[in-house]
């Protein structure tokens, strides 16, 4: 792979809250390529979008990173002050929301949306903003796109919103897509379309994107690797073939066996037993897995740290499967 | 069928036949907007059909208006566990108190018989009794999805009616959900209509499959036939639109573009004319009818088969 568009070294996330300091995120790393798709995979909870917010600069005022780097080519987004963020999202940083019906400013027309966009981060001027947001709206396949321009979100369907969102997202050319649970919310048929739409303008803008996502059918279809996050830690990542036919770490396992697979019956299928660990306080375990693992040892109690088992494997566990002794 | 106050209609369910049997599972799938809850809801009685009969057993349902069905004895008989727990549950009712609500309007029940069969549905749905005292806010997802099931049970329904029961849940809690719902159906002799547009949880689920398009069904037959072999080219390009874990991916066309508006649609052209790959002049003027293509398969194509 040639230089990372992004590299995440380390990266650790607290909340404060009532309850005590919430450790969401703890020493998350993983690098995406331009071109490049990686899913982060896991449950509610397990500090994917966490993640995401974190490399945005965009974490509530109750969150704090805590320690790590986030390298955007050669800008740390984790040390870059604030007023560079703002300049760094929306140009090199772009982000794609769940329900983007509520993510797009309801009383501004779509038009509008995008060529505010396209006028702070895309060099438009005055007198073409409005046409190029036209030209926006047609390349994301959006069908009469100067009347569409007029129309305000809620006139338009969530398939089209998102499209919407997207030619937002891609505006300014960025380097980097995070697209959180994109299609969640839209229908089988919409979500197809909008996935191809992202990688489409992912391909032709050589964009590196970050795929969020509870459901690993949809990432094991679209992403060329796939990281797993289990209560903010990273278990386990490989290219997307490798994971999904030898997957090494136990929730990874359990994961692959929850989910329906369009073949099988319901009786082949297991769930993951347990749930999160809770991530306040000091006594968290080390590895965060161990208290649902059915093969936890007496050395999981030791710190543990994501290990190259094979090349481009990376695991966190002290008992993986299928390892080679 | 609504109509609007207007001379304009929208046909949002049109002609539809279906039966469910006894201890049977029919999904009903199809995008937004192709009526697949306006039937819920007729199937449900909280709305009055514009025509057509809906029988349960022997009574015929649709001549009772919505509102007297409201206290009708048959209104225990069919129940409905609704999309996200969390959200149709009232967030300042207990989870007993939630179980209990039906119970006590529908039948009458009151004090220790009412707390009996409130813990009795509760065990039934894997729900400790300790969790009863919780609110939902206090209850995990896959906690607040058994509470909305055993308050559907509650009253010892013979149907009931699942709208996207796991939509909101994690896949690590899904599978124990809906293994409950087929447990809960063999035991207590329950038929479903399960809504959803995840088609794997679907295939996994229901012995018989219903698709819609735009008010219409366009497909119905065994849930195992049709997804292997779909008949119609809606149902192909809904099941090839599925993520699958194995990558595998039955071939099929994207569909592009959305759904014709469902306002005085005309009724010689096929409703999914325009997006359809295949279409061909013979679908503006002749409105295909749902065939026969036996085993107990039907499709409404005139190129199916």
């Amino acid at each position: 792979m040639s230089k990372p568009v992004l590299r995440v070294e380390d990266l650790s996330v607290a909340f404060h809250t009532r309850g005590g300091v919430v450790r969401a995120l703890d020493r998350i790393g993983f690098s995406v390529g331009s071109g490049e798709t990686m899913a982060l995979v896991g449950e509610s909870g397990s500090g994917k979008s966490v993640t995401a917010y974190a490399i945005m600069g965009l974490l509530e005022a109750a969150g704090e990173i805590t320690g790590g780097r986030a390298w955007l080519g050669d800008t740390d987004l984790v040390a870059a002050p604030a007023g560079d963020m703002a300049r760094i999202r929306g140009r090199r940083i772009a982000m794609i929301f769940q329900n983007p019906r509520a993510a797009l400013n309801p009383i501004r027309a779509v038009g509008r949306q995008i060529a505010d966009v396209l006028l702070r981060h895309g060099g438009a001027t005055r007198s073409d903003a409005g046409a190029r947001a036209i030209e926006a709206l047609r390349a994301v396949g959006i069908p009469d796109p100067a009347r569409r321009a007029k129309a305000y979100p809620f006139e338009l369907s969530g398939g089209m919103c998102q499209r919407v969102m997207i030619a937002i997202a891609v505006a300014a050319r960025p380097e980097l897509l995070i697209a959180d649970e994109p299609t969640t919310g839209l229908d089988v048929t919409t979500q197809a379309v909008v996935m191809d739409l992202i990688q489409m303008m992912a391909a032709a803008n050589g964009m590196a994107t970050i795929l969020i996502t509870h459901d690993l059918a949809l990432a094991a279809e679209r992403a060329d690797s796939i990281a797993v996050m289990h209560a903010g830690h990273m278990v386990e990542a490989a290219d997307t073939k490798t994971l999904l036919a030898r997957p090494m770490h136990p929730y990874t396992a359990r994961l692959i066996a929850a989910t329906p697979t369009g073949a099988g019956s319901l009786d082949a299928l297991q769930s993951v037993p347990g749930g999160l660990p809770d991530l306040r306080g000091t006594n968290i375990p080390n590895c965060r897995y161990s208290v649902r693992c059915d093969r936890r040892l007496d050395r999981c109690d030791q710190v543990i740290a994501m290990r190259e088992q094979t090349p481009g494997h990376a695991v966190a566990c002290w008992n993986p499967l299928g390892a080679v002794a | 069928m609504f109509g609007g106050k207007s001379s304009s209609a929208v046909h949002a369910v049109d002609d539809v036949s279906l039966t469910v049997a006894a201890g049977e599972t029919v999904g009903l799938v199809g995008e937004s907007g192709c009526g697949k809850s306006t039937l819920v809801r007729l199937i449900t009685r909280l709305l009055d059909v514009t025509d057509g009969k809906i029988w349960f057993n022997r009574r015929v349902l649709s001549e009772i208006p919505a509102r007297i069905f409201a206290r009708d004895d048959d209104r225990a008989h069919i129940q409905m566990v609704f999309q996200d727990a969390g959200e149709s549950i009232n967030p300042r009712f207990t989870a007993a108190a939630a179980i209990a609500d039906p119970l006590h309007r529908l039948l009458g029940l009151r004090g220790a018989v009412l707390q009996a069969r409130v813990e009795e549905a509760a065990l039934q749905c894997g729900l400790p009794l300790e969790l009863l005292g919780r609110f939902p806010h206090q209850l995990s997802g896959g906690q607040r999805a058994r509470v909305g099931i055993a308050r559907a049970i509650g009253t010892r329904p013979r149907l009931l009616i699942l709208d996207e029961p796991t939509a909101a849940l994690d896949v690590s809690v899904q599978v124990t959900v809906l293994k409950l719902l087929n447990e809960l159906k063999a035991e207590l002799g329950l038929s479903y209509i399960f809504v959803s547009h995840d088609l794997n949880v679907v295939r996994l689920l229901c012995d018989r499959v219903v698709v819609m398009y735009l008010g219409r069904i366009v497909e119905s037959g065994p849930a195992q036939a049709v997804f292997d072999a779909p008949l119609h080219p809606y149902t192909r390009s809904l099941i090839a639109a599925v993520p699958r874990l194995d990558g595998v991916r039955a071939g099929g066309e994207r569909l592009s573009g959305e759904p014709r508006s469902p306002i005085d649609p005309d009724p010689n052209t096929c409703r999914f004319h325009g997006r359809c790959p295949m279409g061909t002049a013979r679908c503006t003027t002749e409105m295909p009818p749902l065939r026969d293509f036996g085993g107990g398969r039907f499709a409404a194509c005139h190129f199916a088969g």
